[in-house]
C-alpha cells in the first residue's frame, strides 16, 4: 500500500491542475454562484471533463470504465479541492455510478453505466433524512404491493439533486431504523409519480436537493441488488465517496493555507509583516504539521480502496480515519485561516470565505468528525 | 559487480540465517542493547544478534570499511534498512556516538582522530554521552559557559552540563566548550570529547518527576583534556554542533521507523478499564471517543512516517516532513497518556506497592515521562520556530529568536 502518487497518478494530478486553473479558478465558482445557476456546476465543464476521462477513472474496463484506480481519482478531487471546482463527479460518478457498480444487475448496469460515464445522464443519491449523516437510520418505507415498491417518506440534503434524471434512493423494506439489515436500494426516475425535488440553497452555493416521496410505485425491477441486503453496497460506495471528499478537503485546505502563509509574509502592522509575529508563526505551523497527517490519512484512504487484499472493515477504517483527519484539519484551517485575515478575512472579497463555507459543507456531507470517530471505533478490533 | 538485487538477495538471507528469531520480536521496555565498555545482554540471543552485525560492520553500514564500517553505498544502505524492517529485526545496539558523534568526526575530523575514535565506536565499544545542555543554556545552547582554557599541549576545562542522558554510564563525552569568552557568543565555542574517568568528571543523576533517571548533572573541576581531542577547528565548534544536532533529529526519525512497540495500546486498555458498550454511561461513552479519536491521530502519525520513507525514496524532499515528526510524536504522547490517565481513574494514581497492577505504575510513570518528550531534543516551541523560519519562510521577528 503506497502512501505517495505514481508517476502516472502524479501526471493526472498535474493535467487535472493545469485544466482546472485555466477553466475552473475560484473567481469562476464565484460567478456561478453571483449567477445563481441551480445546478450549482458549469455544463460545459461537465462536458470537458467527461471528455478527458475523470468519469470512467475508478471503473472496471467491463462497464467502460478505464480502471486507473481510486487513487487516481483522488488525485484529481485534490486539485478540485484546490480550485473549489463544481462538477457532479462526487454525486453521480463516484457514489452513483458506485452503487450501480457494486449492487446493480448486469441489465442495469448496461442501462446506466455508459451513460454516466458519458456525462449523458446523473445520478445522485439520496440517502440522509436526519440532520446528521447516519446511513443506518434510513426510515422512508418501501411496502411492497403486488409486484410493485410503494415508497413513502422525505430525503435531504441530497447532493447535485436538481436536474438529476434519477435517484438512488435508500429505503426501509424491513427491520428499524438505526439497523442495517432491511435497507434496499431503489433507481427512481425523476419524473416518477409521487417525487417532489425542490432546492436547498447550501452556503456552498453547490446544488442540493430535498426529495418528498409520496406513494412512490416502482417496478421491482428497478430495486438494486437484494431487497433488504443495500446497506453493504452502499457503505462500499460511500467510503469511495468519502475517501475523494477527503481528498478534495485536503485540496482545498492546501490551497487556504498556502494563501494564508502569503497573507502573513505580506500584511504589513507595526512596520513588520505580520508572519513575523511568533503568536501567529507556532499556530501556522501547527497547522502546517496538521495538514502533513491529514494528508498521509487521505492516502492511505486512497491507497486502502484500491487494496483488494484489504477486508472490508480494514477499507472502511482507513476511510473512516481519512473523512475525519482532513475534516478536522480543514475545519481547523480554515478557522484560523479567516481570523489571520483580520478584518478582510470576514469580507466576501477574499476568496477565504468560499473556502470556510465549502470546507464546512463538505465536512458534514457523507459523515461528520463525530460520526466517522465512532465508526472507526466500531470496526476496531478490541 | 554484484547489482543491487543480488545484494538484496544476500541481505535477505544473511539476515534470515543471522537475525534470531527472538530478535524479530516487539522489544520490551528495558531491552534495549547499549554499546559500551562493558555491555549487558539480557539473553544469549541478543549477544549473538549484536556480534554477528558488529563483525560484519553494520552497527555502522555506510560508514568506510577502513573506520570500522561496512562499506555499503547509500543505496545498498536503503536496502539493509528495509530489509531488517521487513524482518522486523531488533536494532543490535543503540549508541549515540554513532549516531550523532561519529558523522561529525567523518566530516571534520583528522586522519589521527578518526583512527582513534570510529574503529572502537563502531565496534559498539564505547558507550557515548552528549554534554551541550547547561543550567543556563538550554533552548540558547550558544550561551553556554563551560570553559576550556588552553594550558600547553591539554586543555583545562571547568564548569557544568545538565540533563545529561546517562552520564554516569557512558565511557565518553562529546561536550560543547567556551574556548574564546569575548567572540560574539556562537563564534567562541569548541567541540571536545573527553573520557569520563578522566580525574575531576562528577555524574550527579537527577531525580525527575516520573523518579529516578537516567539523566544527570555532570561538573567538570579543572579536568585535563588532551589538545588533539579538540574536533574540528578551535572556537569553531558551532557549525560542527548544528551538523550534529541535525544528525540527532535524523536519528531520532530513523529510530521512529522501528517503531518501538509501546506497551499501552490505546484500544486494548480501554477495553480492559472501561464498561462494555451497553454498559457506558453518556460520560464513559464520551470518554470512548475521545480513545478513539488519539487512536486515530496514532495512526495518522505512523503513516506519515511511512509516507516520510516513501517519498525519501523516491528522492523527494522531506526537510519539510521531518521537521514535524519531533513535534507531532512528542505532543500526541503526551495527550495519549492524559486520555489513558482518564481512562484508568483512580488506577492511574499509583506510586508503588501492590495495591497497584505493575502495568498501571509503569502508566503513571510514562504519563509523568512524557513531559520531558516535549522539552528534550529541541523543545516544542523551538520546533515551531524551526517550522516557522525555515519551512514556511516567515520573517524573521525581533522578538522571537529561534533556539536549539
Ligand atoms: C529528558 C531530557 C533529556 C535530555 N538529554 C540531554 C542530553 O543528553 N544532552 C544534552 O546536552 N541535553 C539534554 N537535554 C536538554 C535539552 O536539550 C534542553 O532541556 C532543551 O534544549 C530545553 O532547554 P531548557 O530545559 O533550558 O529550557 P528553556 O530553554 O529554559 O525553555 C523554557 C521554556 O521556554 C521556551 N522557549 C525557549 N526559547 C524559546 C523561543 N525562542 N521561542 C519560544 N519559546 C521558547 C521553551 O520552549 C520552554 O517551554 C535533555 C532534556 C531532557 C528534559
Amino acid at each position: 500500500m503506497s502512501l505517495v502518487y505514481s508517476e502516472e497518478q502524479q501526471l493526472l494530478a498535474d493535467t487535472a491542475a493545469e485544466f482546472l486553473m485555466a477553466k475552473s479558478p475560484v473567481a469562476a465558482q464565484r460567478k456561478l454562484r453571483d449567477a445563481g445557476v441551480a445546478e450549482g456546476f458549469d455544463a460545459a465543464l461537465w462536458r470537458e471533463m467527461v471528455d478527458m476521462g475523470w468519469s470512467a477513472i475508478p471503473f472496471p474496463e467491463a462497464v467502460g470504465g478505464l480502471a486507473f484506480g481510486c487513487k487516481g481519482l483522488g488525485a484529481v478531487f485534490e486539485q478540485i479541492g484546490r480550485n473549489l471546482s463544481a462538477s457532479p463527479l462526487l454525486s453521480s460518478v463516484v457514489l452513483g455510478g458506485g452503487v450501480i457498480e457494486l449492487a446493480g444487475s448486469a441489465a442495469q448496469q448496461a442501462e446506466w453505466m455508459a451513460a454516466l460515464i458519458a456525462g449523458e445522464k446523473r445520478i445522485a443519491l439520496a440517502l440522509d433524512e436526519q440532520p446528521r449523516h447516519d446511513p443506518a437510520a434510513v426510515a422512508l418505507t418501501a411496502t411492497r404491493d403486488g409486484e410493485d415498491y410503494v415508497l413513502n417518506g422525505a430525503k435531504a440534503f441530497v447532493a447535485d439533486g436538481i436536474g438529476a434524471d434519477a435517484f438512488v434512493v435508500a429505503a426501509r423494506t424491513g427491520g428499524l431504523a438505526g439497523e442495517r439489515a432491511g435497507i434496499s436500494l431503489f433507481l427512481v426516475p425523476a419524473g416518477a409519480p409521487g417525487l417532489q425535488v425542490s432546492a436547498m440553497k447550501t452556503l456552498d452555493a453547490r446544488n442540493h436537493a430535498n426529495l418528498v416521496l409520496q406513494d412512490v410505485r416502482l417496478a421491482a425491477a428497478t430495486l438494486l441488488g437484494v431487497e433488504g441486503e443495500g446497506f453493504q453496497a452502499l457503505d462500499a460506495a460511500l467510503d469511495r465517496g468519502r475517501v475523494c471528499l477527503a481528498a478534495e478537503l485536503l485540496g482545498a485546505t492546501q490551497s487556504l493555507f498556502d494563501a494564508t502563509v502569503e497573507y502573513l509574509k505580506t500584511r504589513v502592522q507595526f512596520d513588520v509583516p505580520i508572519g513575523s509575529f511568533q503568536a501567529l508563526q507556532h499556530r501556522a505551523a501547527w497547522c502546517f504539521a496538521q495538514l502533513q497527517l491529514a494528508r498521509s490519512t487521505v492516502m492511505a484512504g486512497l491507497a486502502a480502496l484500491d487494496d483488494p487484499a484489504l477486508d472490508a472493515a480494514a477499507r472502511a477504517r482507513m476511510a473512516s480515519l481519512a473523512k475525519w483527519k482532513a475534516g478536522e484539519v480543514a475545519h481547523r484551517i480554515s478557522r484560523e485561516a479567516v481570523q489571520m485575515h483580520g478584518g478582510m478575512g470576514v469580507t466576501d472579497e477574499l476568496d477565504v470565505g468560499l473556502y470556510l463555507k465549502r470546507i464546512r459543507v463538505a465536512q458534514a456531507s457523507l459523515g461528520d468528525g463525530d460520526f466517522h470517530v465512532q465508526r472507526f471505533g466500531e470496526l476496531s478490533p478490541q | 559487480m554484484s547489482t543491487l538485487e543480488d545484494f538484496r538477495r544476500e541481505t535477505r538471507a544473511w539476515l534470515e540465517a543471522n537475525c534470531p528469531p527472538s530478535m524479530r520480536t516487539a522489544m520490551p521496555d528495558g531491552e534495549l542493547v547499549w554499546g559500551g565498555r562493558t555491555v549487558e545482554f539480557k539473553h544469549e540471543d541478543q549477544r549473538l544478534w549484536f556480534e554477528r552485525m558488529r563483525d560484519k560492520g553494520w552497527f555502522c553500514p555506510d560508514w568506510p570499511a577502513e573506520y570500522g564500517g561496512g562499506g555499503l553505498t547509500q543505496e545498498q544502505n536503503a536496502v539493509l534498512e528495509a530489509e531488517m524492517r521487513r524482518l522486523h529485526c531488533r536494532p543490535p545496539q543503540i549508541n549515540l556516538g554513532i549516531w550523532m558523534l561519529g558523522p561529525v568526526v567523518l566530516e571534520f575530523g583528522t586522519e589521527e582522530q578518526k583512527r582513534a575514535l570510529l574503529p572502537p565506536m563502531a565496534r559498539g565499544e564505547v558507550r557515548w554521552c552528549q554534554g551541550f545542555s547547561e543550567p543556563n543554556a538550554g533552548s540558547d545552547l550558544a550561551s553556554l559557559k563551560t570553559s576550556a582554557v588552553e594550558a600547553g599541549d591539554h586543555f583545562v576545562v571547568n564548569g557544568t552540563k545538565i540533563w545529561t542522558s546517562y552520564g554516569d554510564k557512558s565511557d565518553w563525552m562529546y561536550m560543547l566548550v567556551r574556548t574564546d569568552p569575548v567572540a560574539p557568543k556562537q563564534q567562541g565555542i569548541s567541540l571536545l570529547v573527553v573520557d569520563m574517568s578522566s580525574p575531576g568528571i562528577q555524574a550527579q543523576p537527577i531525580d525527575l518527576i516520573s523518579g529516578k533517571s537516567s539523566f544527570c548533572q555532570v561538573f567538570f573541576d579543572n579536568v585535563q583534556v588532551p589538545r588533539h581531542q579538540l574536533i574540528g577547528p578551535l572556537n569553531g565548534g558551532w557549525t560542527l554542533a548544528k551538523a550534529l544536532l541535525q544528525h540527532e533529529r535524523r536519528a531520532m526519525s530513523k529510530f521512529g521507523e522501528f517503531a518501538l512497540p509501546t506497551h499501552f495500546d490505546l484500544l486494548s486498555i480501554a477495553g480492559k478499564y472501561l464498561p462494555a458498550p451497553s454498559a457506558s454511561s453518556p460520560a464513559d461513552i464520551a470518554l470512548r471517543q475521545r480513545v478513539f479519536a488519539m487512536a486515530m491521530d496514532e495512526m495518522a502519525y505512523s503513516l506519515t512516517a511511512q509516507r516520510m520513507g516513501e517519498e525519501a525514496r523516491a528522492r523527494r524532499n522531506v526537510s519539510g516532513l521531518m521537521s514535524i515528526m519531533k513535534l507531532v510524536h512528542s505532543e500526541q504522547e503526551k495527550d495519549k497518556f492524559e486520555v489513558l490517565a482518564d481512562v484508568l481513574g483512580h488506577r492511574a494514581l499509583g506510586w508503588e506497592g501492590e495495591a497497584f497492577e505493575a502495568q498501571e505504575l509503569a502508566l503513571t510513570k510514562a504519563w509523568l515521562g512524557s513531559f520531558a518528550q516535549t522539552i528534550a531534543g529541541g523543545s516544542s516551541e523551538v520546533q515551531l520556530n524551526v517550522i516557522a523560519k525555515r519551512v514556511l519562510v516567515l520573517p524573521e521577528g525581533g522578538a522571537s529568536k529561534q533556539g536549539k
